[in-house]
C-alpha cells in the first residue's frame, strides 16, 4: 500500500530526513517512534503534502503511484488521512460545512453520489455516537476553542467520516488524559481492517498498550534504526532511544 | 474656530438651503437648529487629510462635486423592492426614495403595544415634543463638518419609538434608495430612535441605489437607549460602487442598557461609517461588530468612538476588513474612558484580509483614558489567510479553491455569526456570499 524508498527531505536547506525506508501492507498497524526532532512530523507532513518540504532523494508510493506528485486534496480523496499533531482552530467556519464540503469532495472523487445536508448530518452523528463523543462539536466552529483532547479527538471522528485507507496519526496521543487517550484509541481500532493501513507515530510508547501495532519503526535522525514486533517498543521505554541505535536489540525478528 | 473660512463646495448647498426656505418653514423650534447648522457647515468646510479624523480618507472629490438636495421622488414600485423585504419577517418597513419618505411602499406605522414606526416628517407634526426633546441633542454638530450639514437638511427619515416595557419582536427595516434623477442629488436622511425603559427593539438601514449612481447620501441616526433597553441596530451599505455615503450613528445608553451596532458594508463610493455610543448609565453595554468588504477602487473608512462616561460599562468591538483588487479601507478606534468611568472593560478587534496586491488598509486604534481602574484592550491584523488552515481543508479533500473561499467566508461569518436577529443575518450571509470571489461554491455547499 505505502513504499517509502530512500527518501531525504530537507527544511529550508538543511536535512532532516536521510534515507527512510519503509513499507507498509494494507491490514497492517506500524508505529514510529523517535526521540524529538528525529523526523517524525517531516514524514507526516511530507506524505500527506505540507509546502516547505523538500524531497531530495528517494520516492514514496501510495498504491503503485507517486504520492508526491499529487496536491494534498488529491491525495486525501485517494484515501490517504493524516490526523494533525497540532490541528488548526479556524474560526467562522462551521464543522457541518467544512465536513460536508470535505465528504463531498471525497465522495465524487470517488465517484459516488453526494450526501444532501440531512443524509451528511445524520452520517456524522451516527459516527460520533459511535466513538461516544460528544455531538455538540458538530454545532461549533471547526477547532475554534476547542482543549486540546477535544482537538485530536475531532480528528478521529474526521478519520471515521472520511473512511481513509492510509491513516496517519502524528502524535495523536500527545496531550491526552486517559479517557481522551481510550476514545482515540477505541476510534482507531473500530477502523482497523485489512483493507486499510495505519501509521501510528508517537512519543510514548503508552499509546501501543492501546493500539497494538504489526510493527514498531525507531526513527533516530532522520532514519530508521530499528524494526520490529510491539516488544520492541517496551524495550525502547526501558532502555531510550540511544539503545536502539547501538546495537541489535536481542530476540527482536527484523521486519 | 477657522478664520479662514471656506466656503469652497458648499455653494450648491447654501443656495438650495436658501431657495428651498429650510431656515422658515417646518416647525418653529427646528427653523433655529437649521440655519445655525448651516453656519456651522460653513465655518468648519469639508474636512481635509490634514484633520486627524479625515488623515486616511480624501473627500475633496465629494466637494467638488455640485450635488444639491433632492427635490424630486421618484417611482420604484414594491417589486422593484422585492430582494430587499425579508418576506413577512418584518415588523415595520420604511421606505425612503431619494430622502422622501413614500407611503405606499411601506408597512404598518402603528403596531401594538404603543410603538410607532413612521418617517420622521410625520413626527415633526404628531410627535413635535417628543421628537424636540431628542432630536440633535445628542449628535453635536458643532465639530463635525457632516452632522452639520445632515442637520441643517433635517426634513425626513426614519422615527421610532418603543414605549417602556415594549418588545418589538421583528426587526423594523428602513430602507433608503436612491434613483436615477436629472441632477445627482444629495440626500440627508435623519433618524430618531428612542428605545423606552426595559423594551426591546431591532431596527435596519439600509442603503441602496436603484439606477442612482454617482450621489451623495449624509445620514445622521441618533438612537436613545433608556435604562435597560435593549437594541441591535443594523447598518447596511449596498449603494452604486460610485456613490458618496458619510453616515454616523449616535447612541445615547442609559443604565443597564445593551445596545448593539452592526454594520455591513459592501457598497459605495466613498464611505464613512461612524459609529459613537456613550455609555452614559452604569452597567450599560455595548457591541460594535461588524464587516467591511470593498472592492474595485471602493474607499470605506470605519470611524468608532465608544465614550464610557460611568462606571461599570462594557464595550466591545469586532470589525473585520476583507479588501479585494484596488480597494482601500480604514479602522480608527477610539475609546475614550472618562475620568469617573472606572471599571469600564473596554476591548477592540479589528482584522483585515487583503486578498489582492492592490488592496490596502490602515488600522489605527487610539486610547484616551483618564480613569485609573479600566481594563481596555486593543488588537489589530491586516495579512493575508492563513497558509496553515488552507492546507488544513485540503488535506481533508477540500479543493483549494474551496478552501480559500470557505476561509474567507468563516472570516466574515465570525462576526456575522453575532446578529442576532435570523432574518438579517441570513440576508447578509448571502450578500456576503455574492460578494466573495467563487462565492457560489459555498451556497452549492449549502
Amino acid at each position: 500500500m505505502l513504499e517509502i524508498k530512500n527518501l531525504h527531505v530537507s527544511i529550508e536547506g538543511k536535512q532532516i530526513l536521510k534515507g527512510l525506508s519503509l513499507s507498509l501492507e494494507a491490514g497492517e498497524v506500524h508505529s514510529i517512534m523517535g526521540p524529538n526532532g528525529s523526523g517524525k512530523s517531516t514524514l507526516a507532513a511530507v506524505l500527506a503534502g505540507r509546502d516547505g518540504y523538500e524531497v531530495t532523494q528517494g520516492r514514496v508510493l501510495y498504491e503503485g503511484r507517486d504520492l508526491l506528485e499529487m496536491d494534498p486534496e488529491e491525495r486525501a480523496c485517494e484515501g490517504v488521512f493524516l490526523a494533525f499533531q497540532y490541528p488548526v482552530e479556524i474560526p467562522g467556519v462551521g464543522s457541518i460545512q467544512f465536513l460536508n464540503a470535505a465528504l463531498n469532495a471525497v465522495r465524487k472523487h470517488r465517484g459516488e453520489e453526494e450526501l444532501d445536508a440531512l443524509d451528511s448530518l445524520k452520517l456524522f452523528k451516527r459516527k460520533i455516537e459511535a466513538l461516544h463523543m460528544r455531538d455538540d462539536l458538530l454545532h461549533r466552529s471547526v477547532n475554534e476553542a476547542f482543549s486540546g483532547g477535544e482537538k485530536k479527538k475531532n480528528e478521529i471522528f474526521q478519520m471515521a467520516v472520511l473512511e481513509p485507507r492510509l491513516a496517519i496519526l502524528d502524535e495523536t496521543d500527545s496531550g491526552l488524559d486517559i479517557d481522551a487517550m481510550r476514545i482515540v484509541a477505541a476510534g482507531v481500532n473500530a477502523l482497523r481492517s485489512s483493507e486499510r493501513g495505519f501509521l501510528v507515530i508517537t512519543h510514548y510508547q503508552r499509546l501501543l498498550d492501546y493500539i497494538i501495532p504489526d510493527v514498531v519503526h525507531v526513527l533516530v535522525d532522520g532514519r530508521i534504526v530499528r524494526s520490529g514486533d510491539k516488544e520492541l517498543a517496551l524495550h525502547l521505554e526501558e532502555q531510550g532511544y540511544a539503545w536502539a541505535g547501538e546495537r541489535d536489540p536481542v530476540g527482536m525478528a527484523s521486519v | 474656530m477657522s478664520s479662514n473660512v471656506k466656503v469652497n463646495g458648499l455653494d450648491n448647498y447654501l443656495d438650495s438651503f436658501k431657495r428651498l426656505e429650510y431656515g422658515d418653514r417646518g416647525p418653529a423650534w427646528l427653523r433655529p437648529v437649521r440655519k445655525a447648522a448651516m453656519e456651522r457647515s460653513v465655518e468648519l468646510g469639508f474636512p481635509t487629510v490634514r484633520d486627524e479624523d479625515w488623515k486616511f480618507t480624501n473627500v475633496a472629490p465629494l466637494a467638488k462635486k455640485s450635488f444639491s438636495p433632492s427635490e424630486s421622488g421618484d417611482t420604484v414600485t414594491l417589486d422593484d423592492l422585492a430582494p430587499f423585504v425579508f418576506r413577512g419577517q418584518e415588523s415595520a418597513r420604511l421606505v425612503f426614495v431619494n430622502g422622501e419618505y413614500v407611503s405606499q411602499l411601506s408597512d404598518s406605522c402603528a403596531q401594538p403595544g404603543g410603538v410607532i414606526a413612521c418617517s420622521l416628517a410625520q413626527s415633526l407634526e404628531l410627535n413635535q415634543e417628543l421628537v424636540k426633546l431628542h432630536l440633535a441633542q445628542y449628535q453635536d454638530y458643532q465639530d463635525d463638518f457632516f452632522s452639520a450639514l445632515n442637520t441643517a437638511f433635517v426634513k425626513d427619515g426614519g422615527f421610532v419609538l418603543v414605549p417602556n416595557g415594549s418588545v418589538v419582536e421583528k426587526p423594523i427595516h428602513l430602507i433608503y434608495v436612491t434613483t436615477k434623477t436629472a441632477m445627482p442629488p444629495a440626500t440627508f436622511p435623519r433618524n430618531l430612535i428612542i428605545v423606552g425603559e426595559l423594551a426591546e427593539a431591532a431596527i435596519v438601514e439600509e442603503y441602496v441605489s436603484f439606477g442612482g449612481d454617482e450621489y451623495f447620501t449624509n445620514t445622521v441616526t441618533e438612537v436613545v437607549a433608556a435604562e435597560g433597553a435593549q437594541v441591535e441596530h443594523y447598518r447596511v451599505e449596498r449603494e452604486s460602487s460610485r456613490a458618496f455615503n458619510i453616515g454616523t450613528v449616535r447612541v445615547q445608553q442609559a443604565r443597564n442598557s445593551n445596545v448593539s451596532c452592526h454594520g455591513v458594508l459592501l457598497g459605495g463610493g466613498l464611505v464613512r461609517n461612524n459609529v459613537h455610543p456613550v455609555l452614559a448609565g452604569e452597567g450599560a453595554e455595548c457591541l460594535i461588530n461588524g464587516v467591511f468588504m470593498p472592492g474595485g477602487k471602493q474607499h470605506i473608512d470605519n470611524y468608532m468612538r465608544v465614550e464610557h462616561t460611568s462606571p461599570h460599562c462594557n464595550s466591545r468591538q469586532f470589525y473585520n476588513g476583507i479588501l479585494k483588487e484596488n480597494a482601500s479601507g480604514v479602522f480608527s478606534g477610539r475609546i475614550v474612558v472618562h475620568k469617573d468611568a472606572q471599571k469600564t472593560d473596554a476591548k477592540q478587534t479589528n482584522r483585515n484580509l487583503l486578498i489582492s496586491d492592490g488592496a490596502q488598509m490602515d488600522s489605527k486604534p487610539q486610547l484616551e483614558i483618564y480613569a485609573d481602574d479600566v481594563k481596555c484592550t486593543h488588537g489589530a491584523t491586516i495579512g493575508q489567510l492563513d497558509e496553515e488552515s488552507i492546507f488544513y481543508l485540503r488535506s481533508r479533500g477540500i479543493p483549494e479553491e474551496t478552501a480559500r473561499t470557505l476561509l474567507l467566508f468563516g472570516f466574515a461569518a465570525e462576526n456575522l455569526d453575532r446578529m442576532k436577529q435570523k432574518p438579517i443575518q441570513h440576508y447578509v450571509v448571502d450578500l456576503v456570499k455574492d460578494w466573495l470571489p467563487h462565492g457560489e461554491i459555498l451556497k452549492e455547499l449549502g
